[in-house]
């Protein structure tokens, strides 16, 4: 079988400031990310209040990912991620409405309620997930790249995982059957420096991330995960890789997240200068609120008008999601299974 | 003189094809040396010879079918041996077979009210039975495909997906590396993209890698999407214990499984359930759970021909009608409990035996109704007692029936400790004919 001759782990640099985004596409993503970033906040607040339980992880510094990635899907093709989901399921287009009530366990949710945080899910968004156990959505997502191929479909799943899947045997497992079979997959690292409490230097023997794949001939890229452009520049590419039949693609994104694990963690692994630092110099909201200056185009009214937009959808959201009713108790039996067709 | 004996191939090998001699008469063999090739319905393989000498006679013919394990072939004179050593059959003996696995010998009741009476009857394997189940399915439908272990070039570790590559492809029928935990993730993430995977594994012992998958992405996905997300996926393979394997490959998981909501679970024992069911199982929009019984696989049983048959998930079967005594049993323990039933009859007691077949849903109403005749329950498992299936039957009877028992329910299973190698001890950790009759005679206080 025919197989790329080498493995091209490299790093790319940042793409020239503007030279691969038009004004539309900038303000386009600046909006998706604000409307991540508001989302989130309001989501950390409704858990202060009781109203969303259990775990809630917030996406709060990794928006330029979601979004970039998203601007080169094509109609149909996948996102599966890990339990840190709010951020993907608005890129892909779901309605913060749903995915909120979904946070406080309401029937308008996404879900009815009944999946949770972590547990999400839209078929007409292509949406698969939202899985709770550390690494499952790695095999799983290689198995609907599994399903473009059986199906001949041009199809690419963008398979998410952070630097703490990274070490699960199965994310390996999976690499090998993708290689061995050119599956359309692209594997997303969101590499946030921290699974849970332990720092990416404590946990990996190997912490550049876009390397793993290394031994199974997988391509990797590491991309500054903080420059939404890079990202989308990145994915293009490994989503060309992909439709094309060569295969897999790793994209290590390096990023942040400014919020604990979950919103119960102390954060006593890192300092709060070091989350501070990253806020004043790296972030990607900021970053491409320079990019849009730079080039003349951070129209004050324009911006305005978007923060005033995700405001008010957020607050919308909010208050939708708070009085949207409990599910129904006749829902605890339904959708367990499906009716066997006759 | 040295008798070279048919040896056994695998673990649960009885007889078997002598296809070809590559020594004769008179002929120098030394150890090592390529003597013979012997066919099962699971494997051709090479025999070597282990003593060195000149091969007196050729004791059966190549091309004789049938042949015992343990028979002498050939005989082998002369030479010495190089080290002096004590000539062991060349594989180690199989474990004596507890119990009679023939066809089932006793009353079928009228079973299939739904077939024409003229239907045609033949003799299939449960092997081929669930070859045939996943071809006829293939055929039918284009999103169900074959991935596994050994399933295409090697035609199944068992041979159960015998000829599937040579009529389906490598697209639809796929050798995976080993690798449970990452392969069983694909086929979940491949239904979930609305495929309908058969995912074989080897053994069930070896879906402990996989668990995660079956329970927490297969099982739970529909629930926790609010319904959007469906996952019609087989799991499939042997369960159970198989013969002198030992304690990591000898494990029955019924009862894991048959805990899960989400998930549908059948544990056939003839080759009329094996494929009816798997095909109703291929077909369901739920993942399921199909545990078949690796000492069934080569097992006859007459099965219709010519029509599509799919037997209903969720139905138990009355294979033995009694007045006496319910003896509820699946998979391989069926056989048992009909002989049990049998030797039970030369006592005066009259068993009837329910085959459970499926697990989950558990059809508790045709037991429930079967004790209220008989007043009297045992259940046989292959697993341990402890939070088992018998347990759960004992629970469905006391919550529906407990007005009509008179006496306490008996459970006969695998007993409480690790399966053992030995063979004296395995035949004592596991449920037995004896175990049944002697259950059911305690609970008719007899």
């Amino acid at each position: 079988m025919a197989r790329s001759p080498a493995v091209s782990a490299s790093k790319t640099k940042k793409a020239p400031v503007g030279a691969t985004a038009t004004k539309d596409e900038l303000l386009g993503y600046y909006r998706d990310m604000l409307m991540i970033r508001r989302f989130e906040e309001r989501a950390g607040q409704l858990y202060g209040m009781g109203l969303i339980g259990g775990f809630c992880h917030l996406y709060i510094g990794q928006e330029a990912i979601a979004v970039g990635v998203q601007a080169i899907k094509k109609a149909g093709d996948q996102v599966i991620t890990g339990y840190r989901d709010h951020g993907h399921m608005l890129a892909c287009g779901m309605d913060p409405r749903e995915v909120m009530a979904e946070l406080t366990g309401r029937a308008g949710g996404s879900s009815k309620g009944k999946g949770g945080s972590m547990h999400m899910f839209s078929t007409t968004a292509d949406f698969y997930g939202g899985h709770g156990i550390v690494g499952a959505q790695v095999s799983l997502g290689t198995g609907l790249a599994l399903a473009n191929k059986y199906k001949a479909n041009g199809n690419v799943c963008f398979a998410y995982f952070g630097d703490g899947a990274a070490n699960q045997g199965q994310v390996y497992e999976s690499f090998n059957m993708a290689e061995l079979w050119s599956l359309p997959v692209v594997y997303v690292i969101e590499n946030n420096q921290y699974a849970m409490g332990t720092s990416i230097e404590r946990s990996s023997a190997e912490t550049h991330l876009y390397k793993r794949g290394a031994s199974f001939l997988i391509p990797g890229e590491e991309v500054d995960g903080m420059d939404v452009v890079a990202v989308r520049d990145a994915a293009g590419r490994a989503a060309e890789h992909a439709r094309s039949g060569k295969g897999p693609y790793i994209l290590e994104m390096k990023t942040y997240r400014y919020r604990g694990h979950s919103m119960s963690d102390p954060a006593k692994y890192r300092t709060r200068e070091e989350v501070d630092q990253v806020r004043k110099t790296r972030d990607p909201i900021d970053h491409l609120q320079e990019l849009l200056e730079k080039n003349g185009w951070a129209d004050d009214a324009a911006l305005k008008a978007i923060d005033a937009d995700v405001k008010r959808i957020v607050a919308d959201a909010a208050e939708f999601a708070r009085t949207s009713p409990e599910p129904d108790p006749s829902e605890l039996y339904t959708d367990v299974y499906l009716e066997a067709a006759q | 003189m040295t008798d070279i004996l048919m040896p056994a191939l695998s673990p649960t090998m009885e007889e078997g094809t002598l296809a070809k001699w590559f020594v004769k008469a008179g002929d120098t063999v030394r150890s090592g040396d390529v003597i013979a090739e012997i066919e099962t319905d699971k494997a051709t393989m090479e025999v070597e010879a282990v003593d060195e000498g000149v091969i007196e006679a050729i004791l059966i013919p190549e091309g004789s079918e049938e042949v015992k394990v343990n028979t002498p072939i050939a005989r082998l004179v002369g030479q010495a041996p190089v080290v002096p050593a004590p000539a062991p059959p060349p594989v180690p003996v199989v474990a004596p077979e507890p119990v009679n696995l023939a066809p089932a010998p006793s009353i079928l009741v009228a079973i299939r009210p739904e077939l024409p009476a003229d239907v045609k009857m033949v003799k299939i394997t449960v092997r081929d039975a669930l070859r045939d189940a996943m071809a006829e399915e293939m055929r039918r439908d284009d999103a169900v495909f074959l991935m596994g272990e050994e399933v295409a070039q090697y035609q199944g570790a068992y041979k159960v997906s015998r000829d599937l590559l040579q009529e389906f492809g490598d697209r639809r029928v796929i050798d995976t590396p080993i690798t449970e935990h990452g392969f069983a993730g694909l086929g979940v993430g491949a239904a979930m993209a609305g495929l309908k995977p058969i995912i074989e594994f080897m053994t069930f012992n070896f879906a402990m890698q996989a668990i995660d998958h079956i329970i927490n992405s297969a099982a739970k996905t529909l629930y926790m999407s609010g319904g959007q997300i469906r996952c019609s996926v087989v799991f499939r393979g042997p369960n159970g214990a198989a013969a002198r394997v030992g304690a990591q490959h000898s494990q029955d998981y019924s009862a894991w499984y048959a805990q899960i909501p989400g998930l549908k679970v059948i544990a056939p024992y003839d080759a009329a359930d094996a494929k009816g069911l798997l095909k109703a199982a291929i077909r369901d929009p739920n993942p399921v759970v199909f545990l078949e019984h690796e000492m069934l696989y080569g097992t006859e049983f007459e099965i219709p021909a010519d029509v599509d048959w799919v037997v209903p998930i969720g139905k138990a079967k009355v294979r033995r009608v009694g007045k006496d005594v319910t003896i509820t049993a699946h998979s391989r323990m069926v056989g048992l409990a009909l002989k049990a039933a049998d030797d039970l009859a030369a006592q005066g007691i009259d068993a009837e035996v329910i085959d459970l077949r499926t697990l989950r849903p558990l059809d508790h109403e045709t037991i429930v109704e079967s004790v209220k005749k008989t007043n009297r329950l045992v259940t046989a498992e292959e697993g341990w007692g402890p939070m088992g299936v018998g347990a759960e039957v004992v629970a469905r009877v006391l919550e529906h029936a407990f007005d009509y028992l008179d006496a306490p329910p008996t459970r006969v299973c695998q007993e409480d400790v690790p399966m053992p190698y030995a063979a004296n001890l395995e035949l004592l950790s596991l449920p037995s004919v004896e175990k049944i009759v002697l259950a059911a005679k305690a609970v008719c206080y007899r």
